[in-house]
């Protein structure tokens, strides 16, 4: 009984609380998908909207020049699966951002991952975690 | 111990139906690809309630067509889309849908980004109220045919029966051949036939397949959908907004699709 209670509430967890997200609207021509960066700097903007959310931040890159990022991620939609949110930047936030450049070298990209000012990781491409904090 | 089940089982609906009863983006994958073999059985002539492909729905990348014809090839020769092979740089894309927010039309919305949708069903039509574009469609059930020579229409004239207890077949016409029927930059024309048929498998599970008969636009019919799982999701589930807006798209294309172009 035991065996099978706890089963029923694993399934249940499996079932209603994990989740994965998806991409849509374009491809990956634009991008350089054989780069990866990983830059430091300071949010700017946060737009959450339609056809993706992207977030702007100024950075300075590798030959000291300090430039305003903006990288996309999925739309709202898929983000708020993977338990971002309109609130998870505000302008002025100190983040680390990795993310795939486009291959025109202007300061363009797909954000893949980015460190908050607490220590925390949001998570762009891959499978989704486990437990996406729902919106309310 | 079966209070102990029966406590731990309610504590965690409770837990997480209670906090997920706003802005839904959809069921889990794990959810809607975790086997229905306790479902119950299907109701009879019922295919309400809110349903979920997952991201099978989605279908980013488009579908493998039917041979296009010559007619066709001349159509979508000004296509420029995001996906697909004959896919172009972010900044090239001309896909009225995702540049321009033009309607997806139909059958684009049960093409691409068939995200979570209701249905209604009242004594005289099947309403399909879709998340994506927050749009909805009418499908006639009081046994009206088609019309004759329509004008086009974004979504089409879709009547609806019954084959039988378990299976609604639904029949579109005059579709505006503006639209894109994928991200690949599949063309269609105004001769566009369009069948859905919703086969509920059980309580929990319906199947979706669509077959587009289109000679002007393809040498045969195909079927991009071919028994599309779709999942029940909970009564309470509150579907987010899932629009294109005008303004958010060119603010899109000026901070990222227009810098993206090739040197």
């Amino acid at each position: 009984m035991k065996a099978r209670c706890f089963g029923a509430v694993f399934i249940f967890f499996c079932v209603v609380v994990t989740g994965a997200s998806v991409a849509a609207h374009h491809g990956t021509a634009s991008f350089d998908t054989s780069k990866d960066l990983t830059l430091k700097g300071t949010v700017t903007d946060w737009i959450w909207a339609n056809p993706h959310c992207f977030l702007k931040f100024d950075a300075m890159d590798e030959t000291g020049t300090v430039r305003n990022w903006a990288v996309e991620v999925s739309n709202p939609t898929d983000m708020t699966k993977r338990g971002w949110a309109r609130s998870s930047f505000k302008v002025g936030d100190v983040v680390t951002v990795n993310l795939q450049p486009v291959k025109n070298g202007a300061p363009i990209g797909r954000l893949r991952n980015v460190v908050l000012p607490d220590g925390s990781t949001l998570s762009a491409m891959g499978p989704a975690p486990a437990a996406a904090a729902p919106v309310q | 111990m079966k209070a102990w089940c029966a406590c731990v089982l309610v504590s965690a609906v409770s837990v997480v139906v209670g906090a997920q009863d706003w802005n839904r983006a959809g069921l889990p994958d794990s959810a809607v690809n975790a086997p229905k073999t306790n479902a119950a059985p299907a109701p009879r002539r019922d295919v309400s309630g809110i349903w979920d492909a997952g991201g099978a729905g989605i279908a980013g990348p488009g579908h493998e067509s039917a041979p296009w014809t010559d007619w066709a090839k001349q159509k979508a020769g000004s296509y420029k889309p995001g996906n697909g092979p004959r896919a172009v740089y972010e900044a090239d894309i001309n896909d009225p849908l995702s540049t321009v927010c033009d309607p997806a039309g139909f059958p684009r919305l049960v093409m691409y980004e068939t995200r979570p949708f209701q249905i209604v069903q009242t004594p005289n039509q099947v309403l399909v109220l879709y998340m994506f574009e927050k749009r909805w469609r009418v499908i006639w059930t009081d046994g009206r045919p088609l019309p004759k020579n329509p004008d086009p229409r974004w979504y089409g004239y879709s009547v609806g029966r019954w084959e039988d207890d378990y299976t609604f077949v639904v029949n579109t016409i005059g579709t505006d051949e503006r639209t894109w029927l994928d991200n690949s930059g599949n063309p269609h024309s105004s001769e566009l036939k369009v069948e859905e048929r919703y086969h509920r498998v059980n309580h929990d599970l319906m199947e979706l397949t669509v077959t587009l008969d289109d000679p002007k636009a393809y040498t045969r019919p195909w079927t991009p959908r071919n028994k599309m799982p779709l999942t029940l999701a909970p009564a309470t589930f509150d579907m987010m907004e899932m629009i294109c807006s005008p303004t958010e798209v060119m603010d899109f294309r000026k901070n990222i699709s227009d810098r993206t172009n090739k040197k």
